[in-house]
């Protein structure tokens, strides 16, 4: 019974990867799509070393670019016909050269977890970061590297010329990426890799080298960002130095960590929230990334589990049938939130614009008049205490929630 | 060739003192929270902001003042209602959080300042050559950089080891439940050290800005090079910092200055590789071009070999 359950949730993931172009199937969706695909295997793979193990790492893009400048440099290769191949293989080679790139550096930097591991982490970011400027012959310099997909053999007569074609062979990797990791959560190296993230001593003490344990997570995971890294490489055909430096190495720690480290799904919902800000919130406002970087302060602070902590919070009161008496607390407390959070974005971009009328949500703002402001700034002021008010009805509705009741009390 | 080097040498130890002035804060910081603030640099870019704004209107001389004053609040309220809070979920989620602050700061920057470069200029009282020496300049500004930095790691050297506040502070680092007991506040004196730690920061900002130029990615350059300082010091040991700063700013300076590369040390060894050797890039690198990678390799280096850094005790 728990067999089939499991296999069901990996035939829906399936069926909702293959799905999703049918129902968006515009360009620009389908792109969205593809960089999605390419951030679920990246942050996954990156929760294998912190959510998993343990291990903070400042520069986990080293090994998804790696993976991508190797994968372009094969793609060069079989349009010159050294190799010939289907395509389709390319994101096996990134993941190979990762997990090449990770058995080196992962031989002397695991020996310690914390500080130590964060600090060999981020100086072998900056030093390979620092290089591939140096030796341009592989990395191509600043300009980076380019290759083409359409060479080599058709794969069943796709040619590989359209995006939609990309999308495919990366939600065959996607798709496979993920059930192997997850897989590897359930193999007795992942579960001591949990184990000797919550304590290294008792793992010690049964017998375990904690070295060993975070050597094998951080090879696997090295593995699956060049596999990320190859699947870049396919869809964008290009890389450059900027895909393995820190500026990515920092994109990928703050995927995982909004959407939640301490759950398999947590940096997929990581992935899917911040490839769609970037990706859409980027055409509405150039100030995306201020509003990212408070959201990620926030989630630090409030949700140090990440959105699928939140999610996983409503557990037990799921369990217990008593969810709906949440709804009306979480609509009381919820409105003046939002409210709270638009003026807040509104005062933001109106001190940040230089048009006279400001638009949004449809209204027509006059950001010269003082009134607007006033107004604005009132409202923010209301909306935040009427928040803050409505917090203890709703710390009350949970803890009535989340009770235990007097049946299992006994 | 005697006046490159004595000229590397002064703009190394200029450089040096200026990286200690960020380097003593964090180190700081580490030793009394266990955690290392990825947003220090972050402060010295906002020192070097938040002066440029008040020396438009008051001058370079009030900035100096209050820039780092400013700066330091911002860090002592950022510890207060940030930080503490992260503290009970433990040292990774507290990294994460400055972290994200570094992110957030730089973003903040680019709000309110812009995007561009900041005309951020040396004062005109200080805009003199100092002295010449075989007929180049050493301005007197880098004299007073010199002198500022010198300073401070004189004040803090004393108020550290001889003031009273210094001993509640070290004993506070290494015995904060007695510190406690005897009556002291200890969650202030960590307040305090952060926001003095900050304003450090920011102080070096004020002073490196209009050298090194105000724009967004200056914490970016210094960030990571003031890690590597506080890790090859020792993890919390000042006078390691001490070291560790001079060292890596004479380094720098002396590997940008010189000439010498690859090819030479092949000519001395006999060997020559054709051009299109596939591995042309390693024959034909020198010095200079290596030098902004010199601090990560001795970091690797020293973290492989000497995890506890120069004068670290530490052991995790």
């Amino acid at each position: 019974m728990a067999m089939l359950k499991k296999s069901a949730i990996w035939i829906a993931f399936a069926v909702a990867l293959l799905g999703m172009p049918q129902i968006f199937d515009t360009i620009l969706a389908i792109s969205i799509l593809n960089q999605m695909a390419i951030a679920i295997v990246f942050a996954l793979s990156y929760n294998m070393l912190l959510g998993q193990g343990g291990m903070l790492s400042f520069g986990h893009a080293v090994y998804f670019g790696l993976g991508g400048f190797l994968s372009v440099h094969a793609l060069i290769l079989i349009e010159f016909e050294t190799m010939v191949f289907s395509i389709l293989w390319i994101p096996l080679i990134g993941g190979l050269f990762g997990l090449l790139a990770g058995l080196f550096i992962g031989s002397f930097s695991t020996r310690k977890a914390g500080t130590v591991f964060a600090m060999i982490s981020l100086g072998i970011g900056e030093l390979i970061a620092a290089s591939s400027l140096i030796f341009s012959s592989f990395f191509g310099g600043e300009a980076g590297i380019s290759g083409d997909r359409t060479f080599g053999p058709t794969f069943f007569g796709v040619d590989f010329t359209q995006n939609i074609d990309i999308y495919y062979v990366a939600t065959f990797w996607v798709f496979l990426a993920t059930l192997f990791m997850y897989l590897f959560t359930q193999t007795p190296a992942g579960r001591m890799a949990n184990a000797v993230r919550d304590n290294p001593e008792r793992a010690e003490f049964i017998g375990y080298s904690a070295r060993k344990v975070r050597f094998i997570s951080f090879c696997a995971s090295g593995l699956f960002a060049g596999i990320a890294g190859g699947l870049f490489a396919l869809n964008y055909e290009f890389i450059t130095e900027e895909n393995l430096n820190a500026a990515t190495s920092g994109r990928v720690l703050l995927m995982a960590y909004i959407g939640g480290l301490g759950y398999f799904i947590g940096p997929i919902i990581g992935a899917v929230i911040l490839t769609l800000m970037n990706s859409l919130l980027s055409n509405y406002s150039e100030l995306w990334m201020l509003y990212l970087g408070i959201m990620f302060l926030l989630t630090v602070m409030f949700l140090p589990r990440g959105f699928a902590g939140l999610i996983m919070m409503h557990q037990v009161a799921w369990v217990r049938g008593t969810l709906t008496l949440l709804i009306k607390p979480y609509i009381i407390t919820g409105v003046p939130a939002i409210l709270f959070t638009l003026t807040a974005i509104l005062l933001i971009e109106m001190s940040h614009t230089e048009d006279e009328i400001f638009h949004f949500l449809g209204m027509a703002l006059n950001t010269s008049s003082s009134v607007t402001w006033v107004v604005a700034l009132a409202l923010f002021g209301c909306t935040f205490f009427a928040t803050r008010k409505s917090l203890g009805q709703l710390n009350e509705a949970w803890e009535t929630a989340n009770a235990i009741s007097k049946d299992e009390q006994t | 060739m005697l006046e490159v080097f004595i000229f590397a040498t002064l703009n190394g130890l200029v450089t040096g003192f200026l990286l200690f002035m960020l380097a003593s804060g964090l180190t700081l910081i580490f030793s009394m929270m266990g955690v290392l603030n990825f947003a220090h640099a972050s402060f010295y870019m906002l020192g070097a902001y938040v002066a440029y704004s008040i020396s438009l209107y008051f001058g370079f001389w009030t900035g100096l003042i209050f820039a780092p004053l400013i700066v330091g609040l911002l860090g002592a309220l950022i510890e207060r209602y940030g930080l503490r809070r992260v503290h009970q979920s433990g040292h990774v989620a507290e990294l994460v959080f400055t972290f994200g602050l570094a992110f957030l700061i730089e973003e903040a920057v680019q709000f309110f300042w812009g995007r561009d470069t900041k005309n951020y200029q040396t004062p005109d009282l200080l805009d003199f050559p100092l002295f010449t020496l075989f007929g180049q300049e050493f301005s007197a500004y880098r004299g007073f950089m010199m002198t500022i930095s010198i300073g401070i790691f004189i004040a803090l050297y004393y108020v550290l080891t001889k003031s009273r506040v210094g001993i509640i502070i070290q004993a506070a680092i290494t015995h904060p439940q007695t510190v406690a007991n005897l009556g002291h506040n200890v969650p202030l004196i960590f307040m305090g050290v952060f926001g003095v730690g900050t304003a450090l920061a920011g102080l070096a900002g004020v002073i490196a800005g209009p050298v090194l130029t105000t724009f967004p990615g200056m914490a970016t350059v210094l960030g990571s090079i003031v890690f590597v300082i506080v890790v090859i010091g020792g993890l919390g040991s000042l006078a390691g910092a001490f070291i560790a700063s001079l060292m890596i700013g004479l380094l720098q300076s002396y590997a940008i200055a010189s000439d010498v590369g690859m090819p030479d040390l092949l000519n001395l060894l006999g060997i020559s590789f054709a051009r299109d050797h596939p591995l042309n890039d390693l024959w034909t690198i020198n010095l200079p071009q290596i030098a902004p990678v010199l601090p990560f390799l001795l970091l690797v280096l020293v973290l492989i070999f000497r995890p506890t850094g120069l004068l670290g005790k530490r052991e995790e």
